[in-house]
């Protein structure tokens, strides 16, 4: 087991290494970093004397090298556009985008998975064909237009819901800031969070739904009713546990893409997240942040594809059985 | 047309039972009028060719067969009370505490994200109020019972960690885990070893001997027949074709498609012990012939065959008493109904 993770962990680093060297190469050659942060009334010798403290002119791989040792202590230099250290930026920002990803995915999951598991068992249903109809619409809709609906119909002609912002927020330590403790705040969550995890929830309810019926076919659940246990022990117990498997692999890398996408949704509802900082970085080349931020990514798919490993391990035995290899 | 079972009190009793499936063809008759008795402790091998309905027999009597199919007629009673009517929840009760089933296939039967011990203990606690502890205790007794080394340690393995042989005495640890009355084995070692297949079989008849437990093992391998079952039931496209005391029938089958099933001399040890062939091919079940299903491929039809029916029957009693056929022992062929006796 302890080795199977070591082993992954390598991986995981490799892969992290591969995604710095992409941030680095972006940071170095994709405009000149130097030009950036002088006028254009600065001296060639100012310049000059700033490209050097920078380090620019010493060999690449030197450089790739001193990049990976700051970002390894998260250091990824200052930011063009507001002069300050893109971690502190992105640090401020990270609270908002990872609490609206994770809502986003939990809402996901669990409706997912409820609506799933409920359409499998009365495939017949009325309400399993509107299920069935909903989960077309939040797959073939873009994010941003269902976005906008939530807000005409939600914010615009009801009322019910804030559309704007996070509300208010309660700091929490020495940089974390939450919404989850302030009713305006958990008010505010409520769209973003539905229009972010929306596809992710169809997605889920589509494969538990597939699994489920696939699971509900197998000799062991029909030797688990020839066995006369509940309704409820087989398809909550034996059926369910089975399906997760493919589950946890799917909600797992939808994490991660959930939170790369919050970019768009950010945007639509003005989450003062880590993809509006993101975007705006874009339109200035504000290329510490760009890099920063592809890093940080690059580092949240990985530990959750290492999670996800590790999950596996925890519903299967014969996984397990495997890792110990 | 009653049957004088060879063993007293019927645990189970089948009379007239009809399945029907809905198909786009129309209605599918898989089982046509099967009736048949099983009295404690007594064990009836069920042959016959594939499709001859003798899973959905089992599934029929257990309550299990699921939608596009139905029970269309007849009934199936446990202990005198019929049963085949129940509501669905206390027809569930009945399964695994007065009903079993051990399935084909022990690679597949046991969920493989389970510990064994879970399975037991989850089985048994459904049916009784024992305490978890104890429920821990009996699921050791019974895997102790059915011959796993260790059981204290193996309770908590998972099915993959057991072979196939040791897999299918789980099953039967679990199938027999609150001492049901009845049981049904479909085909338990087809998909085993053969070096195993005599051990789970033995282990099976001597468990269901010592708590007088009637048993309904469907099988096809005459060898199993032979070793295990006490009557043998011969079922052809939904029907039985005959049915009587395994030495009878298998030494002296009396119907045609029996005689063709028995061809080859079953022993335990041969490799030839598995049915033989007959020409021809059991007819779709959506397009039975009329009068005997067996018409077209009997090489003694005459001309009754194709217009009535023959219904299982005690063969008349002269034919009986030339052909040395014991009690109990009935077929459904016109070759020995009385017509023929009283010419
Ligand atoms: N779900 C179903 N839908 C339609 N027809 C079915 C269904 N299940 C069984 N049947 C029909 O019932 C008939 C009897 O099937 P059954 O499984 O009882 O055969 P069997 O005697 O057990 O054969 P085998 O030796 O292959 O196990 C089959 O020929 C099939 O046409
Ligand atoms: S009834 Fe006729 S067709 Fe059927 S088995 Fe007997 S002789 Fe053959
Ligand atoms: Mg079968």
């Amino acid at each position: 087991m302890l080795a199977f993770i070591i082993r992954r962990m390598m991986q995981s680093a490799g892969v992290l290494l591969a995604v710095t060297l992409i941030a680095f190469v972006m940071f170095r050659f994709v405009g000149d970093p130097v030009n950036q942060m002088v006028g254009i009334d600065t001296p060639q010798a100012e310049v000059a004397k700033i490209r050097e403290s920078l380090g620019l002119n010493d060999p690449v791989i030197v450089q790739y090298g001193r990049f990976v040792w700051k970002a390894l202590h998260f250091e990824f230099g200052i930011s063009y556009q507001f002069r300050q250290p893109v971690t502190k930026l992105l640090a401020e920002r990270m609270p908002a985008t990872l609490e609206l990803a994770f809502t986003a995915a939990g809402f996901a999951l669990v409706v997912g998975i409820l609506m799933g598991v409920y359409s499998a068992l009365r495939r017949d249903s009325v309400v399993a064909k509107v299920f069935e109809a909903v989960s077309l619409v939040g797959v073939s809709l873009p994010t941003f237009l269902i976005g906008i609906l939530l807000i005409y119909l939600f914010a615009v002609i009801l009322g019910w819901l804030p559309s704007n912002g996070r509300g208010q927020v309660v700091r929490i330590g020495s940089w974390w800031t939450t919404g989850f403790l302030t009713s305006s705040g958990l008010r505010s969550l409520i769209l973003p969070a539905i229009t972010l995890g929306l596809f992710q929830m169809t997605l889920i309810m589509r494969l538990v739904r597939a699994e489920m019926l696939e699971v509900l076919r197998t000799d062991y659940i029909k030797f688990a009713r020839a066995r006369g246990l509940t309704a409820r022990a087989i398809n909550f117990g034996h059926a369910l546990k089975n399906t997760l498997i493919p589950v946890i692999t799917i909600a797992g890398l939808q994490l991660g893409s959930i939170i790369a996408f919050a970019i768009i949704t950010e945007t639509v509802f003005n989450w003062p997240g880590m993809g509006i900082l993101f975007l705006q970085a874009v339109q200035n080349v504000d290329i510490p942040i760009m890099a920063a931020y592809l890093v940080m990514i690059g580092l949240i798919f990985v530990v959750i594809n290492l999670v996800v490993d590790l999950l596996y391990g925890l519903v299967d035995p014969r996984l397990r059985m495997t890792m110990r290899r | 047309m009653t049957e004088t079972p060879s063993f007293p009190e019927p645990v189970i009793s089948v009379r007239n039972l009809v399945v029907e499936f809905a198909t786009r063809r129309g209605p599918l008759r898989a089982i046509d009028g099967v009736s048949f008795t099983i009295g404690k402790g007594e064990v009836l091998g069920v042959v016959g060719e594939s499709g001859a309905g003798k899973s959905v027999t089992g599934s029929a009597i257990i309550g299990l067969i699921d939608a596009p199919g139905r029970i269309a007629g007849g009934e199936v009673l446990l202990h005198g009370k019929r049963i085949d009517n129940l509501p669905a929840e206390e027809m569930r009760r009945l399964r695994g505490r007065k009903i079993g089933m051990i399935f084909q296939d022990p690679l597949t039967s046991l969920d493989p994200l389970f510990r064994v011990g879970d399975q037991l203990i989850e089985t048994i606690r459904t049916h009784s109020d024992l305490s978890a502890s104890a429920a821990r205790e009996r699921a050791i007794a019974l895997l102790a019972e059915v011959g796993i080394p260790a059981p204290e340690r193996r309770i908590d393995g998972y099915p993959h960690e057991f072979s196939g042989g040791m897999r299918q005495r789980v099953v039967i640890a679990l199938a027999l885990a609150c001492e049901p009355d009845f049981v049904i084995a479909d085909e338990p070692t087809t998909a085993l070893d053969v070096s195993v297949q005599a051990q789970i079989i033995a282990l099976l008849k001597r468990l269901c001997a010592t708590r007088g437990t009637a048993v309904m093992l469907v099988t096809h391998d005459m060898g199993v027949i032979a070793e295990a079952a006490d009557r043998v039931a011969v079922m052809y496209a939904g029907r039985i074709a005959e049915i009587g005391p395994v030495r009878d029938v298998v030494k002296h089958p009396l119907h045609p498609y029996a005689a063709g099933l028995m061809g080859a001399i079953p022993t335990l040890s041969s490799e030839a012990d598995r049915l033989t062939q007959i020409p021809g091919a059991m007819p779709r079940l959506t397009n039975v012939p009329p009068g005997c299903a067996f018409n077209p491929r009997c090489a003694r039809a005459f001309d009754r065959c194709c217009i009535e029916r023959p219904e299982p029957a005690l063969p008349s009693a002269a034919l009986a008493a030339r052909e040395h056929v014991a009690s109990g022992h009935r077929v459904a062929c016109h070759l020995y109904t009385a017509r023929e006796d009283a010419r």
